[in-house]
């Protein structure tokens, strides 16, 4: 690592850090491979994202502020989460005298597979992981940060976690019927809209069942963790890892 | 009923609402075939997108230019600023003509209004003309969707009801033979209409001319045999010049059905000798929703349906689960400006994908204006309820200590619990889902153990 090498800030949303620590140590020890000079700022709490999408964006003024001061200084924020980074960019409330630091934090977090393929510039990871792999594209990190290119658009159609993952040696991609329908998750509409919610969550699992995924990723552990929760009740035969967890394995 | 509860009932038929998913699925499918065969579609968006954007910005200037054009062309404009107006207006018509009978083409502007309930009681027959519509009308049941009317129907059921209201042979289920019954009952009605009313796609600023776009050509039907055309227009339905029908034409029907245009573009541009065209200008909240800066643009939809064969909770909610003249996402961002206290639920109904944004063929910001709407509902809870929980959410949010003194003791209590109280039905995590296996650590201690 140089010494002059930029330094990063590992951003682990709340029930990442609570529910899922195995992934928060695969982001670390993944951009750590990588090459990165990375901590992990102690105190992070939450982003928010639960109180705005729920309504109360104007209480999350406290939570924001404490966000901002704890990454304000480090030369780029990482997260293994699209939703998360999303909220921080778009959806967290404007914290008076902090606009400046705030405005320049925005353009320096980035979801973790955006960060390893834009910034890092790394084309492909050398590695082996010769499993059968479905990946579900967040929402958020999907249409919100444009991770990869989304079926309503006529666009070239791209992806950033699939060109990671696809030149593992051994990795099968799944396609799927529905490249990326939603799974249902949305935060509290996992709560509020439950028999919906839990619809929608089967009806992805069966996409992945019907083309024999063996494990089912993704970039966000929020929507693994709903489908991964219906999977488990319904005692289906599904692995499901975090995308981080896949190249940190990959590449060891 | 709230739209989850409207929701979970729709679900107990669980055959049907995955038929009501696939069927919905499959047209939004033929759009997304049919728009990449357009290499420009992204370019004809930003372009339908800023022509609409200009409408707005100017709308006042172009509705004179449109009612002087029509005028000038021999139309008779009308101008209402509700429902109630448009309705009077469409009676005085009827009544000056000595006419009780009105047929009509598919109008989501007259459903808002709540005419056919309106003329009903003042003695009129209405007859909704588009196969669709007359179906649900037929049901006493509003239309499920504003493209296609009785999509939460059945072959089957529409078998049935044929039989009964138009004495087909029983259980026959043939939509050649149930579509040639409905054409047979439909020309009786039209026949017989001295005045017949449709909607308006477009109207044309520059000439006073509107455009009237159905796959049926029941409209035509309708207005050609009548002596009297009203026609109800939504104010925000204006163009500035005929030639942006060029970019919209190629938009709306391959968004709507993902058909390259749909069947019939009918322009009307003056009365035929001796007969009548009116124009009915509808506001009916419009101005107040142009007024509200974050949700203006909602505005520019051109009624495609696009987004609602997209939502993968219309898909499988139902139109009648929004309870709102216009359902999907669009109708969850302009339902709460006509009454927000009925449609609070409705920007909840989302998990703010964003595939409705990605779809809409004049790049309405449909999923952000969700988020702020929620914004603007939570501001009538006051302190109760959710926004007590959301307050204490954000004082452990904003402490370090707290968040980690109650996530510890939210972790050892997710351990020590039994399953009974973790998955109580009440719990609604829970009811359909397994919450993670907790671990003995969270990943910030792990670090301070490990890293620091």
């Amino acid at each position: 690592m140089k010494s002059d090498s930029p330094h990063i800030a590992l951003f682990i949303p709340c029930y990442v850090d609570q529910f899922y620590p195995s992934v928060g140590i695969a982001s670390l020890e993944l951009l750590e491979k990588l090459g990165c000079k990375v901590t992990f700022p102690l105190g992070q709490t939450c982003c928010g994202q639960p109180l705005a999408n729920a309504g109360y964006k104007r209480d999350t003024v406290g939570t924001t502020k404490h966000f901002i001061e704890l990454f304000k200084d480090f030369d780029y924020v990482v997260a293994p989460s699209g939703s998360c980074v999303l909220h921080v960019k778009e959806h967290s409330p404007v914290i008076p005298g902090l606009e400046k630091e705030q405005a320049e934090l925005h353009h320096k977090v980035f979801e973790l597979t955006e960060f390893i393929t834009d910034i890092l510039k790394i084309e492909k990871l050398d590695g082996r992981f010769p499993h059968r792999v479905g990946f579900h594209s967040s929402c958020h990190g999907q249409r919100g940060l444009r991770l990869s290119s989304s079926s309503e658009l006529n666009q070239t159609p791209f992806n950033k976690a699939r060109r990671l993952l696809e030149n593992l040696e051994g990795l099968e991609w799944v396609e799927l019927n529905r490249t990326d329908e939603c799974c249902g998750f949305g935060g509290t509409f996992a709560v509020t809209e439950e028999a919906l919610s839990i619809q929608m969550g089967k009806d992805r699992l069966d996409d992945h069942l019907q083309h024999h995924t063996e494990i089912l990723t993704g970039g966000d552990m929020s929507c693994i963790m709903h489908l991964q929760g219906i999977a488990t009740r319904n005692k289906q035969p599904l692995k499901f890892l975090h995308i981080a967890e896949i190249l940190n394995q990959a590449i060891s | 009923m709230s739209h989850p509860e409207n929701a979970a009932e729709f679900l107990k038929d669980q055959a049907k609402s995955k038929w009501h998913d696939e069927t919905l699925w499959f047209v939004r499918d033929k759009r997304d075939r049919i728009s990449k065969t357009i290499p420009e579609w992204e370019e004809l968006r930003n372009l339908a997108s800023g022509i609409k954007d200009n409408v707005l910005a100017n709308l006042g200037s172009y509705l004179e230019d449109f009612e002087r054009n029509a005028q000038k062309n021999g139309i008779q404009v009308h101008w209402a600023k509700d429902g109630e107006e448009h309705n009077q207006i469409v009676l005085d018509i009827l009544q000056k003509q000595n006419c009780n009978a009105i047929v009509k083409s598919k109008s989501i502007l007259t459903e808002e209004c709540h005419l056919n309930p309106f003329l009903e009681k003042h003695g009129v027959d209405v007859v909704d003309t588009d196969l669709g519509e007359r179906i649900v009308q037929l049901l006493h049941q509003p239309p499920s969707h504003i493209v296609l009317p009785a999509i939460h129907l059945k072959k089957g059921e529409i078998s049935a009801l044929f039989h009964e209201k138009l004495l087909t042979e029983k259980g026959n289920e043939d939509p050649a033979y149930l579509t040639q019954a409905a054409r047979l009952h439909l020309r009786e009605k039209f026949l017989k209409a001295k005045v017949a009313l449709t909607g308006v796609n477009f109207g044309v600023a520059e000439t006073g001319e509107f455009v009237v776009c159905t796959n049926e050509g029941n409209a035509d039907m309708g207005v050609h045999l009548a002596d009297v055309h009203i026609a109800s227009m939504g104010i925000e339905k204006i163009i500035p010049r005929r030639k942006d029908l060029g970019v919209f034409l190629r938009l709306l029907a391959r968004s709507a059905t993902g058909q390259p245009v749909t069947n019939y573009n009918s322009h009307f541009r003056s009365p035929s000798p001796g007969k009548e065209l009116h124009i009915i200008l509808v506001d009916n909240g419009r101005t107040a929703q142009l007024a509200r800066e974050k949700f203006k643009n909602s505005l520019k939809c051109i009624r495609c349906g696009a987004c609602m064969n997209t939502c993968p909770i219309y898909r499988r909610s139902g139109g009648f689960s929004y309870d709102s003249t216009v359902p999907g996402p669009i109708g969850s961002i302009l339902s709460p400006g006509l009454d927000m206290k009925k449609h609070s639920t409705l920007p909840f109904a989302s998990t703010l994908c964003g595939s409705c944004s990605d779809v809409c063929p004049v790049k309405i910001n449909i999923h952000e204006q969700l988020f702020e709407w929620r914004q603007e509902i939570t501001k009538t809870h006051g302190e109760m309820g959710k926004g007590l929980s959301m307050k204490l959410a954000n004082g452990i949010f904003k402490s370090p200590l707290a968040y980690k003194i109650s996530g510890n003791l939210m972790r050892a209590a997710l351990k020590a619990l039994p399953d009974s109280l973790i998955y109580h039905p009440i719990n609604a995590w829970g009811k359909g889902r397994n919450l993670p296996e907790t671990p003995k650590e969270s990943f910030q201690q792990w670090y301070q153990k490990n890293r620091s």
